[in-house]
């Protein structure tokens, strides 16, 4: 008698094939609806579509039984729902676009959507290939340091002469050859894998307490060493490369992660005061902060300078509730509306509905990430999957923050929404990492033997 | 570990939270304020979608919209150009819009709530949300004959049913054309529009209700109500008329304009009729002192002075003035409607049409009705409403018998007509000496039935000379031809 694997918990993957199903079904719906709405007809590739769409979204879900098993249902088909929406919101700017064109008889722009969904094969592909790669997780704690020079070196890509070149003043782009790419979102990960193999070998020791101020134990001085590195790299992107997301994100997440590392809550103290004291520094050095920063206080005071925000609010008021419909509003008068401001973009023409479920579905993927945080045992994958789940987070709440004027406008592309190859590639990457790391957390323990006698009773026992 | 990635979770959950009551309070609170700001061009974008109501005289639009196939999907346009700009106004993407396009928005727009039947059944029915239509007052004859008539002359025509203060013609020179204003090519409505406000003369302003001129003698007429108003005088009472008349506490003197006595015998007395008849400046500055300065502005304010009139204020119509606090000599001044009198071609003609309507003078207006999408329904028309009572019915009667002889043996001969009893008054109002005078006309006709009541102000004729510019000669033409256009002849 042997006892067969089916004691496990449910692993879900008949509910993650259904789930894709659905998210196949929004993002053509969506596609279907776009068409609707701005030229009254069903798009007569629908059906091509919604079969590539299945096609990409069955691929990676085969992966995934193979390679995954165990990994969490839910996370493959919210990132399909929110790349197809992005799609549809890319091919509905792009109609926009195609329409002025005509109206000012120009020649019709290239379309991007094409261009996005060939990335997210890329992004898919990728993801496989991480699956495939990285079959356990804890070999990439043995890279901390090349992980940590490889991140700086991203970093420092689009600075290299003839190499980099700026988009609308933020020096974050490299190009080589016909293709461009943002290093930055690379980085992004690398960096997060390079924290959670640093801190999983130091965090005792910058556990250690310090001196006690107001109650709380700081850090000794002599261990605030990573934190000013992070600290000054960060200030480095926005001295540099002029671009407030990335670093206020990078900086963010490392001392989420030194927290969760160290259990205590000094350093986000400590991460709070040198936030502080950089954006004060950055507040009086560069202009950039400041005008965003004025935007963000009284757009209306002059609406021509702050006219990005003052238009993502417009269109957000003219959504209202339920929004204009997709296809209906004029999303495209927000400027960037397909990058920076696509929520906008969802805003007007999903309206606050809308809006509050692409918020809700990143909260739930974000929800996911941390349940595998906090269901590993070993602590590198926890801070890996902490850290994670908390850039996703921070990207989100950064970039829908600004252009709802939650918080000061910088400049960040919302995961799986905006147009862009290397955000979307990179955050793909991302979630194959949190797959990976959830079908850690979730894969049984090994069976222990022999099973007692009064357990067997509720235990269903298959006799071969 | 477990300790500190529950409270990340705690965090994001509140980041989250914080995102979700933001864009609640942007979406669903802060909106409608959002939504109503100028600068938002979705709404103007929203406005232009919808096929804006015409206006129309009689069943002729003025202004109507067409489609296009453009990002604004309706282009404005005015089939008749400048001639009825004073009424219709412009309607801009850039510069707003102005008179009728901008008092009567919300219908032409399809929003005002008159119109939310249909509305509901156009949801309904998801037709295409459309405006309702605009009648206006307006006579095309009169119109067209005030229009032509005025030729190149700067100046104003208005002429009113002195029985309900419907507006019948409104004409303002130089005019302009609303349509390059309307162009949904912006750099042209652009250059329009600066146009527009470069010229000197200010085409855009409606001389008729929106700016005031001194008004000279055809203000005579207020002081005549007065007079007889005050009971103390009758038609054929009479008073002294000098050929100068020496202002008190003064050393100053007022002549006539001809120079000559308008009296006769050694004390060179005339009758009230006489004086009006021949415009005796002496004569009614006489009269203004007698009455007094409170009584003459009492008597103005009756005819509409001093009070804002169409009560739209979107028509910024502006309000026709006789000053407070005057002293001796400048209520003399005031009684021939010099000084600081200053009044609207509209109010001139209210003056007219109070006198014709038997002393009651009526509240002009320029919407006549409010039609519904269909252009046939009618959903709003405006009632005639009494403005005041602004002289007995014996007084208009005695007025009108001395306003028909100034046209058949005074000053205002040019106004007559064959068969056709008017009734008028003419004014040549002076003000600095670089600038010609002002010359008036105001009349009504037929004097014993009356239908129609007319000013005219000519600020400046480029082709007459400064001496022969007078109401008799320059105003009283046009008058009359607006009057034969109005009664069919």
């Amino acid at each position: 008698m042997t006892v067969d694997t089916s004691l496990v918990p449910r692993r879900g993957r008949g509910t993650e094939l259904v789930l894709l199903l659905f998210a196949a079904g929004i993002a053509t719906g969506a596609y279907v609806a776009v068409d609707l709405g701005a030229l009254g007809r069903v798009p007569p590739n629908a059906l091509a579509y919604l079969g590539g769409l299945l096609l990409i979204a069955g691929t990676a879900h085969v992966i995934v039984r193979r390679w995954a098993p165990h990994a969490d249902p839910v996370i493959l088909p919210l990132v399909v729902t929110l790349n197809g929406l992005g799609l549809a919101m890319i091919h509905r700017l792009d109609l926009a676009d195609a329409e002025a064109a005509r109206q000012a008889g120009e020649a019709i722009p290239r379309a991007a959507a094409p261009v996005q969904l060939t990335w997210m094969v890329v992004g898919v592909a990728l993801f496989v290939l991480v699956l495939v790669l990285v079959p356990d997780y804890r070999v990439l704690s043995r890279y901390a340091y090349t992980a940590g020079v490889l991140g700086i070196v991203l970093l420092l890509l689009p600075l290299v002469p003839g190499l980099g070149y700026d988009i609308r003043g933020a020096q974050i782009w490299i190009s080589i050859g016909p293709m461009n790419f943002q290093p930055g979102e690379a980085a992004k990960i690398v960096l997060i894998v390079a924290f959670a193999a640093y801190l999983v070998r130091t965090k005792d020791a910058l556990a250690h307490a310090g001196r006690r101020v107001l109650g709380i134990d700081l850090p000794r001085a002599r261990d605030l060493g990573p934190i000013l590195v992070v600290w000054l790299m960060a200030l480095g992107i926005l001295a540099f490369e002029r671009d407030l997301g990335p670093s206020l994100l990078l900086f963010g997440v490392f001392v989420v992660m030194i927290y969760v590392a160290t259990e205590r809550f000094s350093w986000i103290v400590v991460g709070a005061a040198l936030f502080v004291v950089g954006g004060l520094a950055a507040n009086a050095v560069f202009g950039h902060v400041q005008a965003r920063i004025d935007g963000w206080l009284d757009p209306f005071a002059d609406v021509d300078r702050f006219g990005q925000i003052v238009q993502s609010l417009y269109g957000l008021a003219y959504g209202g509730e339920i929004g204009t419909g997709l296809g209906r509003g004029r999303p495209d008068l927000v400027p960037f509306a397909v990058s920076d401001f696509i929520a906008a973009a969802f805003g007007e023409e999903l309206g606050l509905t809308g809006l509050m479920a692409i918020i809700v579905i990143y909260a739930l993927l974000v929800s996911r990430g941390l349940r595998a945080a906090l269901v590993l045992r070993d602590p590198f994958g926890k801070l890996l999957a902490a850290g994670l789940a908390t850039v996703l987070l921070l990207q989100v709440f950064i970039v829908i923050g600004g252009v709802t004027k939650l918080i000061p406008l910088t400049g960040l592309t919302t995961p799986f929404l905006s147009l862009g190859g290397s955000s979307l590639v990179m955050n793909w990457v991302l979630v194959a990492l949190l797959m990976r790391l959830s079908d850690a957390a979730r894969r049984p323990a090994p069976i222990p033997a022999p099973v007692r006698v009064d357990e067997a009773v509720t235990q269903v026992v298959k006799l071969q | 570990m477990n300790g500190p990635i529950r409270k990340v979770a705690a965090g994001c959950m509140v980041l989250v939270a914080a995102l979700l009551v933001n864009v609640t309070y942007v979406q669903a609170f802060q909106a409608e304020e959002l939504n109503q700001r100028s600068d938002n061009r979705r709404v103007l974008l929203d406005e232009y979608a919808r096929e804006r109501g015409p206006i129309l005289v009689g069943d002729t639009p003025v202004a109507q919209s067409v489609r296009t196939d453009d990002e604004f999907a309706y282009l404005r346009q005015y089939p008749s150009a400048a001639i009825y700009a004073p009424a219709t106004g412009y309607y801009t993407i850039i510069f707003g819009r102005s008179a009728v396009e901008r008092a009567e928005n919300e219908i032409l727009a399809g929003t005002d709530d008159r119109l939310f039947a249909r509305r509901l059944v156009d949801l309904v029915t998801n037709r295409e949300r459309k405006g309702g239509g605009i009648r206006l007052t307006l006579d095309p004859a009169a119109q067209q004959a005030a229009f032509e008539a005025l030729g190149d002359n700067k100046g104003a025509v208005v002429a009113l049913d002195p029985r309900t203060g419907a507006i019948l013609a409104m004409v303002s020179k130089p005019s302009f054309d609303p349509n390059p204003l309307a162009s949904h090519n912006l750099a042209e409505q652009q250059d329009a529009w600066e146009a527009l406000q470069a010229d000197d003369d200010k085409p855009a302003l409606n001389r008729v209700i929106a700016q005031t001129l001194p008004p000279g003698s055809v203000f005579k007429i207020v002081t005549a109500a007065t007079a007889l108003e005050s009971g103390r005088y009758q038609p054929e009472s009479t008073v002294p008329g000098p050929a100068e008349y020496d202002l008190p506490q003064s050393t100053n003197t007022l002549p006539n304009q001809s120079g000559e006595p308008c009296g006769t015998g050694a004390e060179q007395l005339t009758t009230l009729t006489n004086a009006l008849r021949v415009s005796c400046n002496t004569a009614f500055a006489f009269l203004g002192n007698d009455l007094g300065d409170d009584a003459l502005r009492d008597q103005a304010e009756r005819f509409g002075f001093n009070a804002e009139p169409m009560a739209d204020e979107d028509l910024n119509a502006a309000t026709s003035a006789f000053p407070t606090e005057l002293d001796l000599p400048q209520t003399a001044l005031s009684a021939i409607g010099q000084f600081d009198v200053r009044a609207t071609p509209l109010q001139i003609a209210m003056v007219s049409a109070g006198v014709a309507n038997g002393g009651v003078v009526m509240d002009p207006y320029l919407v006549d009705e409010i039609l519904g999408p269909d252009i046939v329904t009618v959903l709003d028309k405006t009632e005639p409403e009494e403005l005041s009572r602004a002289v007995s019915t014996q007084t208009a009667r005695e007025l009108t018998a001395m306003m028909v002889e100034v046209v058949e043996e005074g000053t205002g001969q040019n106004a007559q007509m064959d068969g056709i009893q008017v009734a008028g008054k003419t004014g040549t109002a002076q003000t600095t000496p670089d600038r010609p005078p002002y010359a008036w006309f105001t009349s009504f006709a037929p004097a014993d039935d009356p239908q129609v009541a007319v000013a005219v102000v000519v600020e400046e004729a480029p082709d007459t000379a400064r001496n022969d510019i007078g109401g008799g000669r320059l105003a009283a033409p046009i008058a009359r031809d607006v009057m034969a256009a109005v009664l069919g002849r």
